[in-house]
């Protein structure tokens, strides 16, 4: 078991956005979280990756507990992600993007950075020759000194994935990666979300609205609603379960 | 940079091949004569002064071999600046404050320019430094620590290194409590925090007298000359020497604070402020601890003007709370601003100009126009040039954040970040919120 999240409960005040959530994920897999807006699908991610520490339950990665560290720890130890709303940095260029996801994994500290030790500078020559083949595992490599903000949409998201897999995940979790793409660009990213796994054997987690995208990859599907987990399975499960339905298209449907 | 360089003027033809060195050459050569030819203070040495000055400028921009730049540069701050000061102190007692300044919009530079956390009480680590040399270098640390002598002033040397290290200590200090504040909050607080050590300077004459108060500390030590300038430089008289030796320290710091600031903004550690100047939310998620990324920001930024405040109060010789007021941390803010934030260059510029808008340029404008009224020009009596001074500085300021708001050198990124006219988004993608 490489994820193993345990009754996890995430409230604002009184709003309880994640309920009581529990999700295993198989190293090796592509798993997928899907359901209605607002059903609490970002917050979970959210407290797998540190940025909210949950209210209650457990989180082990890897064999080992990572509940309430924090999100730079929580990349340390092997999980990386990208956003739903593109955060990349955008007056940084391609190539800084994805050096600045290596960041954990390199060592240079303040003494060394100013004297430029040889070891420094060996480090730092080896840190871009891997973003180099990052930038063309996701095909960006031409584009490497263009500023991020200035590249299509859908090469922004494809550096959002060169740099989260920069701080050489075991686990890497996608938040909507193929929102707002067109069919071809929506192909394309099922291609390279395929070649994580099957060329560098990283596990994945997506979060995703779009079902073909869904049905397509994913080989367990979880469905939330209300912050609660009501249906998990494989997609085929899914895609016939009448909880599931109902959610997505109201009551009425399911009779239908 | 780019954007200057990207609309080819007429004056690039200038600066390309040999002729960009024969002109740069002939120019710096022209000023420097012009320059030690007139040494007595007046409205022409203050014009010529400044173009000398703009020779830093044009060696900066011009096209010629970097070896060549340094050994242009070198000259002019090692030659020609101290030869034309010994002649006139008025001179080098502004490159001295320049320098200090410039040193000080380098560090406050690491803190708003690279990290993006806006601090509006950085002059505290100015003071920091200030009684840190001035409390042990005279009998005031006597006050609170019984059987103390005052340190022998060869020890300012190592005071000069240690301001670094207290600076920096107060600067993570003082970084702690707004750690996690962004933006406006982090303003207002350090700007809380700066004052706090303004006014801990004057009350801190009791119970236990360790500053003195509002009285301030006088015969603050200066550094003993060194044998061999004396030697060296026999035409020169005591003050001078000390003038020049003082202007040799400045110099020694800025150079140490542009060394570490362009090394470090080109390293990880530049990386990682600048993704959190950035967004902080993808830069922890990026592996980037936000914590210890900030506290150096703020140690390192705080660490020259730390040394700087030693020199200060060794150059003065007398140090007092209102020299640490807020107007100065504003001040420094507005050199890195004006210069362009995030940029080193721009913030040498912006310390250089500032400092000489402030002590040269605006003095002399009021003097001028106060010289004109004597002689019976029209101006009314409402007028005083002189309380103006501050109004036309505040006006050049407006000017540039309406006409130039990346500064006058900015750095690449930052100058994007204020043109940004498309929109990181393509329009027509929602942008979908769970």
């Amino acid at each position: 078991m490489l994820l193993d999240a345990q009754h996890v409960t995430k409230t604002f005040g009184g709003l309880v956005a994640v309920n009581d959530v529990s999700l295993t994920v198989e190293p090796g897999s592509i798993v997928s979280v899907i359901g209605p807006n607002g059903a609490g699908k970002t917050t979970f991610f959210n407290v797998l990756t540190g940025i909210y520490k949950p209210t209650s339950g457990r989180i082990l990665f890897d064999g080992a507990e990572i509940t309430g560290l924090r999100p730079d720890q929580i990349t340390q130890r092997g999980i990386a992600r990208t956003f739903q709303n593109i955060r990349l940095f955008n007056n940084m260029t391609v190539l800084e993007n994805v050096l600045v996801g290596m960041h954990g994994r390199l060592h240079a500290g303040l003494w060394g950075s100013l004297f430029l030790t040889p070891a420094v500078r060996a480090e730092e020559q080896s840190a871009r020759k891997r973003a180099f083949e990052l930038l063309a595992f996701v095909g960006l490599e031409r584009k490497h000194s263009e500023l991020a903000k200035n590249l299509p949409y859908g090469d922004q998201r494809r550096l959002e994935i060169a740099r989260a897999m920069a701080t050489q995940p075991k686990l890497i979790l996608l938040d909507e990666p193929t929102a707002g793409m067109n069919p071809q660009e929506t192909g394309e990213a099922i291609h390279l979300i395929r070649r994580l796994r099957d060329e560098l054997g990283i596990t994945v987690i997506l979060i995703e609205h779009d079902m073909r995208v869904v049905m397509t990859i994913s080989e367990r599907v979880t469905v939330l609603d209300y912050g609660a987990k009501i249906a998990e399975g494989k997609p085929e499960e899914i895609r016939n379960n009448p909880q599931v339905i109902e959610a997505y298209l109201g009551r009425g449907a399911v009779v239908a | 940079m780019r954007a200057l360089s990207a609309s080819p003027s007429p004056l690039s033809a200038l600066n390309r091949g040999p002729l960009a060195y024969v002109l740069l050459t002939a120019y710096l050569l022209l000023t420097s004569v012009l320059l030690l030819t007139n040494t007595r203070t007046s409205l022409g040495t203050d014009i010529l002064f400044i173009l000398f000055l703009l020779g830093f400028l044009l060696i900066y921009r011009a096209r010629v071999a970097g070896l060549y730049k340094l050994a242009l540069g070198a000259i002019m701050l090692l030659a020609i600046v101290p030869y034309f000061g010994a002649q006139n102190a008025y001179y080098i007692e502004l490159a001295i404050q320049a320098g200090i300044f410039v040193a000080l919009a380098l560090g406050l530079n690491v803190v708003v320019g690279f990290a993006g956390l806006l601090d509006l009480g950085y002059v505290a680590f100015f003071a920091v430094g200030a009684y840190l040399w001035g409390i042990f270098s005279t009998d005031q640390a006597g006050q609170f620590l019984p059987g103390f002598t005052p340190l022998p002033a060869e020890s300012f040397y190592l005071f000069l290194a240690l301001g670094l290290f207290v600076g920096a200590f107060f600067g993570a200090l003082l970084g702690l409590p707004v750690l996690r504040l962004r933006g406006d909050y982090l303003a207002i607080v350090t700007l809380g925090l700066g004052e706090v050590i303004r006014v801990l300077a004057v009350n801190l004459d009791r119970p236990v007298n360790i500053t003195n108060g509002s009285q301030g500390i006088k015969s603050v030590a200066r550094p003993p000359l060194p044998e061999v300038m004396r030697t060296l430089l026999p035409g020169l008289n005591d003050p001078q020497l000390y003038q020049l030796l003082i202007y040799l320290m400045a110099l020694l710091v800025v150079g140490l604070s542009v060394f570490v600031v362009y090394r470090l903004k080109n390293s990880r550690i530049g990386r990682a402020w600048e993704a959190i100047r950035e967004d902080e939310t993808a830069a922890i998620a990026m592996g980037i601890p936000l914590v210890r990324m900030k506290l150096l920001a703020f140690a390192v930024g705080a660490s020259f003007a730390g040394a700087m405040g030693v020199l200060f109060a060794a150059k003065q010789q007398f140090i007092n709370p209102p020299t640490f007021d807020l107007l100065r941390s504003i001040g420094i803010l507005s050199m890195v601003i004006l210069g362009g934030m995030g940029s080193i260059p721009g913030a040498i510029l912006g310390g250089m100009l500032v400092t000489l808008l402030d002590l040269q340029i605006l003095p002399r404008i009021a003097t001028e126009l106060g010289a004109l009224k004597r002689q019976g020009v029209v101006i009314p009596d409402w007028f005083d040039p002189a309380q103006y001074q501050r109004a036309l500085f505040g006006l050049l300021l407006i000017i540039m954040m309406i006409f130039r708001p990346e500064g006058i050198l900015p750095d690449q990124r930052r100058s994007e970040e204020m043109h940004a006219g498309a929109p990181a988004r393509p329009s027509g993608q929602p942008d979908q919120s769970n």
